[in-house]
């Protein structure tokens, strides 16, 4: 557990004079769900950017899957999964056509793209769906169908941003299904959420405000260190300390 | 590479399920080349004439011959006195009268003179001007003809009107150039500002930008496609002129070509421009066609000509580069000039494209900042 996939030390993010990440240092761990959390504009998305080689930090350092955020970004997209808020297949192609575009754009291997496809469309019993558009998918199985072409290449981490804005409570929890069980393959799940009883599901949370880590510990802890019976409570007592 | 080809595939199968995409791309082409070559044409082809002779001798026999052979008039009806001219008019197919008087033939020998006259319908003042232009032009021809042989004493002087490089005036020979100055420029800017923000507007393009692909990588597989089908176009319209319109390529077909590859090209950078400052695809779908549509067909010299605007459009139109290929291609296609006499406009074109480029990778930069 103690296998450390991501390492950030005093990460700063400049936007001119705007300081959006300052000062940031945690570590995520081979095979957890760290749950990445904050008001919109505390800086949660600047630091997703770095950590997927999307965009270069201002100083600190930061390794993700064993390479370094200035110089190495082309290695950690490669060993990253990625799913964003808006949905990320293309509607006007089918599912199989998706999962073989991603599979090459990742660089997988075409019979290994099959074998997964065959192992996918099993998995989540899609088979009668192999054909079809994605437009014709109900919302849940293509969510689903997202997350799994986000992992398709076996990435080390997997990183989500609020993957379930707009989802209804039974797909979410569908959704958080699918979660653990690429965890336990051992695929680290970077998250971020607005859905606080989600943050419960985490292994760890790490909560942000005004561009500052301002607590990081598993729920529970939290959740005695606050006083708070819900992660929900704590989040409210760190972004608003006055009420 | 491989990586490459699978994302380029995928843009083509965007294009090929989207009927509306394939639609825009080879539909409208092909429909404004026949639409301006022939519908929105200034020439008469088979224009109905109907003929009343009074005279009815060997001369009118042979001018009226001579009229209806030209390939401009057809012969609608052979009337036998005035009251006919209302009714046959009325009928709609005849555009024009031709009436010889009495004795026409012999008042031309003996007197030197006689007179004809041309009744026009006068509701399609456009189709009327332009068949007494063209009768006018036939009879002229004709006396001069006849003034060797026969009156060989008296001199006539008939207009000779000839154009250098239109004698038929054939307005097609303006027109195709402007189609395909115009429909590339909107084709591929349209096109590719289009596919670009879709991407952004789906969430895929941060999908991409996340992956291994570059970012050159991916803007080039989404342009290659259009680059592809763009120039299948130019070849389309090019075959569609010659078979149809009988309208050669005068000069290199290669140097055409070539420039036609430049013009696609600053094309494709300016809608990867447009979409850089455009936030969703309708926005990048009203800046191409408000901004480049009517300029294009307005100011870039397409229409009208640029001599008679005023200084400030001339100005204006200096930065639009359909403006420069619309001389590029006129004078390969119409006149057959080689690179010499177009240099300037091709280097103006190639710095137009290093521009669009250079702005829009820095704003992509930016972007991704």
């Amino acid at each position: 557990m103690n296998n450390t996939v991501i390492s950030v030390h005093n990460l700063v993010k400049k936007f001119g004079s705007f300081t959006a990440n300052d000062n940031l240092s945690f570590e995520v761990y081979a095979g957890e769900i760290f749950g990445f959390l904050g008001a919109n504009g505390a800086g949660k998305t600047t630091t997703i950017r770095i950590l997927s080689g999307l965009s270069i930090p201002t100083s600190g350092e930061v390794n993700v899957a064993g390479f370094d955020a200035y110089s190495q970004t082309e290695q950690i997209k490669k060993n990253i999964g990625y799913m964003c808020q808006k949905f990320s297949l293309y509607e006007d192609l089918t599912v199989k056509e998706n999962i073989i575009l991603y599979g090459g754009i990742y660089g997988m291997s075409k019979s290994l793209i099959r074998e997964r496809l065959i192992e996918l469309l099993a998995k989540l019993r899609f088979q009668e769906y192999e054909n079809r558009m994605i437009s014709d998918l109900p919302p849940g199985l293509r969510q689903k169908l997202a997350f799994s072409v986000a992992v398709l290449h076996e990435p080390k981490i997997v990183f989500l941003d609020e993957p379930t804005g707009g989802v209804d409570p039974i797909t979410r929890r569908q959704f958080w299904e699918s979660i653990y069980e690429t965890a336990s393959r051992g695929i680290t799940v970077f998250v971020t959420t607005h859905y606080m009883d989600e943050a419960e599901y985490c292994d760890r949370i790490s909560i942000m405000n005004d561009g500052k880590i301002v607590a990081l510990d598993t729920p529970e802890r939290l959740k005695k260190q606050y006083n708070a019976t819900s992660v929900e409570e704590v989040f409210i007592k760190i972004a608003r300390p006055d009420t | 590479m491989k990586r490459f080809l699978g994302f380029v595939k995928k843009e083509f199968l965007h294009i090929f399920r989207d009927y509306r995409t394939l639609f825009i791309l080879f539909g409208i082409p092909v429909a404004q080349i026949l639409i301006f070559g022939f519908a929105v044409s200034n020439d008469i082809r088979n224009a109905g004439v109907a003929i009343l002779d009074l005279s009815h001798d060997e001369i009118t026999l042979k001018l009226t011959d001579k009229i209806i052979s030209s390939g401009f008039f057809k012969k609608t009806e052979t009337l036998l006195n005035y009251k006919d001219i209302d009714r046959v008019f009325k009928k709609g197919k005849t555009k024009a009268v031709i009436i010889f008087e009495n004795d026409f033939g012999k008042k031309l020998i003996s007197e030197g003179k006689a007179s004809l006259s041309i009744i026009a319908d006068g509701s399609e003042p456009n189709t009327a001007t332009l068949v007494t232009n063209y009768t006018t032009a036939i009879v002229n021809d004709f006396t001069t003809e006849l003034a060797g042989p026969v009156l060989n004493n008296s001199i006539r002087i008939s207009p000779d009107v000839k154009m250098f490089y239109n004698p038929n005036l054939k307005s097609h020979f303006m027109f195709v150039p402007g189609v395909v100055t115009l429909i590339l420029i909107l084709i591929s800017a349209l096109m590719t500002s289009v596919t670009i923000t879709r991407e952004k507007e789906f969430g895929t393009m941060e999908v991409l930008l996340v992956s291994p692909l570059r970012p050159i990588q991916i803007i080039l597989g989404k342009v290659m496609p259009y680059f592809i089908l763009s120039f299948i176009n130019v070849l389309l319209i090019l075959a569609l002129s010659w078979l149809v319109f009988d309208l050669p390529v005068k000069g290199s077909l290669i140097l055409l070509l070539a420039e036609c590859m430049l013009y696609i090209l600053m094309s494709l950078s300016l809608g990867i421009l447009i979409s850089t400052v455009s936030g969703n695809m309708q926005q990048a779908i009203f800046i191409s066609l408000i901004g480049l549509m009517l300029p294009t067909v307005l100011l870039s010299g397409f229409i009208f000509p640029i001599e008679n605007m005023p200084k400030i459009y001339d100005y204006v139109s200096s930065i639009l580069p359909p403006r420069y290929f619309i001389v590029i291609i006129k004078n390969i296609m119409i006149k057959g000039t080689g690179l010499m006499y177009i240099w300037k406009e091709t280097l103006i074109l190639i710095i137009m494209t290093l521009v669009f480029i250079g702005l829009s990778v820095r704003k992509f930069k930016i972007r991704l900042e």
